[in-house]
């Protein structure tokens, strides 16, 4: 098997504060596949923006390494760490321009660091800008342009030293629906044009259905659950898992029913011709209580999502259970646990 | 009293000595006080390159000096501008004891300046591998360049009107004149027409800050 691009391990970050050390991570380990665009959500203050500065050690981890191509972040001297960020691009929340140089000067700003000569950076640059949609923007100046510009300003001068890899810590955080969506497709598009791995840091799970193809969870902390994101959504081993993908809504139409049982059932879009629920209520002659249905769009393929009320008689819940064993529709107890 | 040949000639050395007074003293105060400011801002805890002990050893200098008066400082430091100058009286002598007063003061403001500074900014530059030089010089600089020209209007104000207690020790000026005419001779017009000279360059200065800095900042638009 092939390196992965970014290994960590056994990574832990403490912080000192005024109360005494706290810990940001425990015993994160993860591996990111060359080429992959690998998704770490969780909710805020679980960790992960820091997680993200110490896998190009912008943050230097309390215990445990990070491998950049199977080579050590942790026994690098300062200026190999400096040259090992040139492979790893990273945009954010704010996006966090220059403010007084104006765009195109903002993509040959990494050039220049490097000390590529101007003429060479220019072009360089404009080809990015080309790219990103503004070539046409390169003499403005950020604070001319909109949030959706300036964060494609930000991907270009991410991308102007060919890194390997991007972090994208929030990077649609800041952004309305419409131009999260074109961001996200831009990520999507450079990651298979380009080949380019991609990391993004998120809390919105929406962001992960759209573009990631694998994802870790994290809470207080630690890693809840690492997997491919199709099967995270279809069957989530982790109560945090659960409420970032059922969201507030489906939380608390699964968790506040009070009596009787309520499963989760999940369509993957093959299905659609069939009347799925009607027929099991015919079958079953048992009538359910439909507490939350929603779809999402994962990776382009819709996939829906319902919690319903299981028959308060446990004959009835029976058949129903058995009917979607039969036709083969996958479904988990959701009861287990309270909002 | 009136305004004959003699007075004005005397008037327009006074604005000519003010204004070297000044010049000399604020371009020597930034060649100590911005490296200082700098050194302010990088070695904090927390900074792009932290060095607490000398962060903290260099605030409490620039406190120390700062706390001085300076009518104090400049008799204290007058025998130094005879051993760097020659004189210790005299428009020149005046400028080491200027320089000396008004470095930490452009430290602070120089320091001020940075901190304003979005450090999501020097974050991105950080994780585009850039070193700590390559961070000042491109970063630091060029980012605060409009709030470094509000304060260098602050800072030269300041250093004009420390330089009219030049008057007081054999140095020359508008501030001498001042002195001399208004205070030991009791000519009230003289002291009057060189303290409205010096409201006008300080007028000057500081509307010259406020063009050059919001003309140069590219924040507005």
């Amino acid at each position: 098997m092939e390196t992965p691009i970014i290994q960590i391990q056994n990574l832990a970050k403490e912080f000192k504060t005024a109360n005494g050390p706290v810990r940001a991570l425990q015993d994160i380990n993860l591996e990111v596949s060359a080429g992959e665009i690998f998704g770490i959500i969780g909710l805020s203050g679980a960790g992960k923006s820091t997680l993200v500065r110490c896998i190009n050690y912008l943050e230097v981890p309390t215990e445990g390494d990070v491998l950049f191509e199977g080579q050590s972040m942790a026994a690098m001297t300062d200026a190999q760490r400096r040259t090992t960020r040139r492979s790893m691009g990273m945009i954010f929340q704010q996006f966090n321009l220059l403010a007084q140089r104006n765009v195109i000067r903002n993509v040959c700003f990494p050039l220049e660091l490097t000390g590529v000569p101007k003429k060479e950076a220019r072009e360089r640059a404009m080809e990015l800008l080309k790219m990103v949609g503004l070539e046409d923007r390169a003499q403005a100046y950020p604070a001319q342009l909109s949030g959706g510009q300036k964060q494609r300003v930000a991907i270009a001068r991410a991308l102007a030293t060919n890194p390997k890899v991007i972090l994208c810590d929030e990077a649609t955080s800041a952004l309305d629906p419409n131009t999260t969506k074109q961001i996200l497709e831009l990520l999507k598009e450079i990651n298979q044009t380009m080949g380019v791995t991609i990391i993004v840091i998120t809390h919105e799970m929406a962001v992960i259905e759209a573009i990631c193809d694998r994802v870790a969870i994290i809470d207080q902390s630690r890693i809840a659950e690492v997997g491919a994101v199709s099967e995270i959504f279809l069957n989530p081993q982790s109560a945090i898992g659960r409420k970032l993908i059922m969201g507030d809504a489906g939380e608390r139409a699964a968790g506040g029913t009070g009596s009787g049982r309520s499963i989760r059932i999940i369509f993957d879009g093959r299905e659609s011709a069939e009347p799925i629920i009607s027929n099991m209520v015919l079958a079953c002659k048992a009538p359910v209580n439909i507490m939350y249905a929603a779809t999402r769009d994962i990776q382009g393929k819709a996939m829906g999502q319902m919690v319903v009320q299981l028959p308060k008689d446990a004959d009835g819940a029976e058949r129903v259970i058995d009917y979607l064993e039969s036709i083969k529709i996958p479904y988990e107890e959701v009861n287990g646990y309270e909002a | 009293m009136k305004l004959d040949a003699v007075t004005i000639n005397m008037l327009k050395t006074g604005i000519w000595e003010s204004f070297y007074m000044t010049a000399l003293s604020s371009l020597f105060a930034y060649i100590i006080g911005l490296p200082l400011g700098i050194i302010l801002v990088v070695t904090d805890e927390g900074g792009i390159r932290p060095i607490p002990w000398l962060q903290k050893i260099l605030g409490v200098v620039i406190n120390l000096l700062r706390s001085v008066p300076f009518l104090i400082l400049l008799f204290i430091a007058l025998p130094l501008s005879k051993i760097v100058i020659g004189t210790r009286i005299g428009s020149p002598a005046i400028v080491i004891p200027l320089t000396i007063a008004a470095a930490p003061y452009v430290a602070r403001v120089v320091e001020s300046s940075f901190r304003e500074l979005d450090a999501g900014v020097i974050e991105a530059a950080q994780s585009m591998g850039a070193s700590t030089w390559q961070i000042i010089w491109k970063v630091f600089l060029p980012e605060s360049k409009p709030s470094l020209l509000l304060g260098a209007a602050l800072a030269v104000t300041t250093i004009l009107s420390y330089s009219a207690m030049a008057g007081f020790t054999g140095g020359g000026g508008l501030g001498a004149i001042a002195i001399n005419y208004g205070y030991y001779r009791y000519e009230p017009f003289l002291m009057w027409v060189s303290v409205v000279l010096l409201v006008v360059m300080v007028q000057i200065i500081q509307e010259a800050g406020n063009r050059l800095s919001r003309k140069s900042d590219k924040r507005i638009r």
